[in-house]
């Protein structure tokens, strides 16, 4: 049984719910034979894949759907073996290079040199290229985006790259400068609960509470995604869905409000020492140390009261989530946000009793 | 399926041609109207001049070329050597690496190497050297840069170097002093019009005047990027329909105004829940932090509020974040932690 993220995905470029325009737009660019390369950028949860899997299969026809998974052993000029994931069908390759780290631009390389070498033999063929999709394009190094650079100009004739990330800060300029930038922005509040009632009728579940429905796409932070994910749980949960239903959350999430609540409570170091055993534990259980920092400021900026603190926070927060992507070992960052975030706030707190 | 196989390839060959013919015409521009010979290169006259001297005098030196991108280093070089060698002999006479190419110091040391020490067969009408050119060279290793020091000087009766980069700093020096550089600038107005509105003729691509303008404004001087985005426009809005600004601009993926205006707005106000939404908001639609920082920059100094003291401090706050943004900083949190900073400072 497939997830309801999954099973209701649309799979055409005509059955996509929200940006009308761009599905038009993409639609008239397939049927043109004349494609360019891509750069699909957008938050999580946004529809990004959703539009690339169409996009192939408005290229290929049902084709592109046929795909099999397998590995690759890349060498790289160091002996090394890097083993890797790929997802192929006759038309096009799915890789996600920044699995390799930084050998990234040694499966670029190869990879992409093969399929731009490969000429489509079957000249009744439909379209002469092949597709590669580079999924989290704003992970590749440096490296890795300077090699693409001319193998996009010079292979063009056999090969069109589709890359899909978060954010184009990362992405070098040469490279933008040589793709279709594409933005798929998450879809508005209003947009999700009319997703989220579409589903829910075509798993004839009952009547989905207007109010339940906004809250979950409130609570999701307009990714899609999430809030069906959430939908479905919530049906586990308690079905038929009832207008006041809690919300179900992560555990982890609720974990950290307990951090949350330590920290406001007491700000000495014997509850400096009491969170940093919470976040260990938060770290052994694979919870991305960004995520963590960046749900507990969350949490914080929600809880304390004041223009000023909150401002404070906001940007302390900022400050050691950058330390923590450039440093090396999380738990020294985090535990640094902590312990400003409590003398900031005991500090606040003494000027208000003054 | 035998029985059928015949036909199938006789449907194919004959539209293999048709093929063929449909691969050129789907070139996309930038390759189809690179230019051929140095008499196309509209631009960059000083260079220009200087190299078509050294051609005809036989003694070409080594060359650096920099700039930033699209300014017409890559299509300088090619066309040089077309012009040199012709069509049939660029291929045995001309090396062309990039990044794209494994560069490392075993590839200079073997590869160019080699290829630097073959001699030529005598030629007439053809000058007695080769040419490597290493395009994309400062993404070449100190160390790779080093190992072509030698070769460059011993091999140079043979062999003529050209190194293409965006930033002359990351050659190294030695090799830097061995080479005549140029300089590449970024293209006038006037040049990358001539250029555009040639393009839409021939390609009969309906467009206003201002929207031309437009495209040369977002493309800051870099034309391939220009003609990427003209490209990309009219595959967009299909032929005939004219297009405008509006749809330049959302290729170029600029910001909206109406977005940095409401986060402009945001700054006088003192509140901290309108500008988290108003962040979460532009986050949510998937603009790029990156071009949202520098859209608000180029406002920065037009800012009526502010008193210059102000802007300077917030100049700071912008570099703070740039900084922080291209260490793979979440965008969410810099962007939050930028506009709470300049609210404070602007208040």
């Amino acid at each position: 049984m497939a997830l309801w993220v999954d099973k209701h995905r649309p799979t055409n470029l005509d059955k996509l719910d929200y940006h009308t325009d761009l599905s038009a737009h993409l639609k008239k660019l397939c049927a043109s034979g004349d494609f360019p390369h891509m750069l699909v950028f957008g938050p999580p949860g946004a529809g990004k894949k959703t539009r690339v899997v169409a996009i192939l299969r408005e290229l290929f026809g049902p084709g592109a759907e046929k795909i099999k998974i397998d590995q690759r052993i890349f060498e790289t000029p160091s002996k090394r073996k890097l083993e890797l994931n790929i997802v192929s069908s006759n038309y096009h390759l799915e890789v996600n290079p920044s699995d390799v780290g930084n050998y990234d631009r040694v499966v670029i390389q190869d990879l992409l040199k093969e399929v731009a070498q490969t000429q489509q033999v079957d000249a009744a063929a439909q379209k002469r290229f092949k597709v590669v999709v580079i999924h989290e394009a704003d992970l590749l190094t440096r490296d890795a985006q300077a090699g693409l650079r001319r193998t996009m100009e010079k292979y063009m004739g056999n090969l069109r790259i589709i890359m899909c990330c978060n954010t184009t800060s990362k992405i070098i300029g040469p490279i933008q400068s040589r793709c279709l930038l594409v933005r798929v922005g998450a879809p508005t509040h209003s947009e999700m609960v009319k997703i989220m009632h579409k589903v829910v009728k075509k798993e004839h579940c009952g009547p989905l509470p207007e109010n339940l429905a906004f809250r979950l796409a409130e609570e999701s932070g307009r990714n899609l995604r999430r809030a069906l994910l959430m939908l479905e749980t919530a049906k586990v949960q308690c079905h038929p869905f009832k207008e006041d239903q809690d919300i179900p959350r992560m555990d982890w999430e609720d974990f950290i409000r307990t951090v949350r609540v330590q920290i406001l409570k007491a700000q000495t170091p014997e509850s400096l020492q009491a969170v940093r055993g919470q976040m260990y534990e938060l770290i052994n259980h694979c919870i991305e140390p960004a995520a963590i920092l960046k749900t507990l400021a969350k949490e914080l900026i929600e809880r304390v009261e004041g223009n000023e603190i909150k401002m404070k926070f906001a940007q302390e927060a900022a400050f050691y989530e950058h330390r923590l992507r450039t440093g090396q070992k999380a738990i020294f960052h985090l535990e640094a946000f902590v312990a400003k975030i409590m003398s900031v706030y005991k500090r606040h707190l003494m000027s208000m009793e003054m | 399926m035998s029985f059928f196989a015949k036909r199938q390839t006789t449907a194919g060959s004959s539209s293999a041609a048709a093929n063929i013919a449909a691969a050129a015409a789907n070139k996309p521009w930038i390759e189809k109207y690179r230019p051929k010979t140095m008499d196309d290169i509209s631009s960059q006259e000083q260079a220009v001049a200087v190299l078509k001297k050294t051609m005809e005098s036989q003694n070409l030196p080594h060359l650096l070329f920099y700039g930033p991108p699209g300014t017409g280093k890559t299509s300088t070089i090619l066309a040089l050597a077309r012009d040199i060698y012709g069509p049939e002999m660029i291929g045995s006479r001309v090396l062309e690496l990039n990044a794209s190419d494994e560069r490392g110091i075993q590839v200079i040391r073997e590869k160019v190497k080699n290829f630097a020490r073959s001699t030529v067969s005598h030629n007439i009408g053809c000058p007695p050297y080769k040419i490597i050119i290493l395009d994309e060279a400062d993404s070449m290793t100190a160390d790779a840069q080093s190992a072509l020091r030698r070769t460059m000087e011993t091999y140079s009766k043979l062999t003529r170097f050209c190194l293409i980069c965006n930033y002359v700093t990351r050659i190294i020096e030695p090799l830097a002093s061995r080479c005549a550089k140029f300089r590449f600038r970024p293209l006038e107005e006037k040049h990358s019009k001539e250029r555009l509105e040639m393009i839409c003729r021939q390609e009969e691509v309906n467009i206003s005047p201002e929207a031309i303008l437009s495209l040369i404004r977002v493309s800051e001087g870099d034309l391939r990027k220009a003609i990427m985005y003209l490209q990309s426009a009219s595959r967009l809005m299909g032929k005939g329909t004219e297009i405008s600004e509006d749809a330049i601009a959302d290729i170029a993926g600029t910001v909206p105004e109406s977005v940095i205006d409401g986060l402009e707005g945001c700054w006088l106000s003192r509140e901290y829940k309108k500008i988290a939404t108003e962040v979460q908001n532009v986050i949510a639609d998937g603009h790029s932090a990156a071009k949202v920082l520098s859209q608000l920059h180029s406002r920065l100094l037009k800012n009526e509020h502010l008193s210059p003291l102000q802007k300077a401090k917030v100049a700071e706050v912008f570099g703070d974040m740039d900084k922080c943004l291209s260490d793979g900083a979440d965008e969410q949190l810099q962007l939050l932690s930028m506009m709470t900073r300049v609210s404070t400072i602007a208040a």
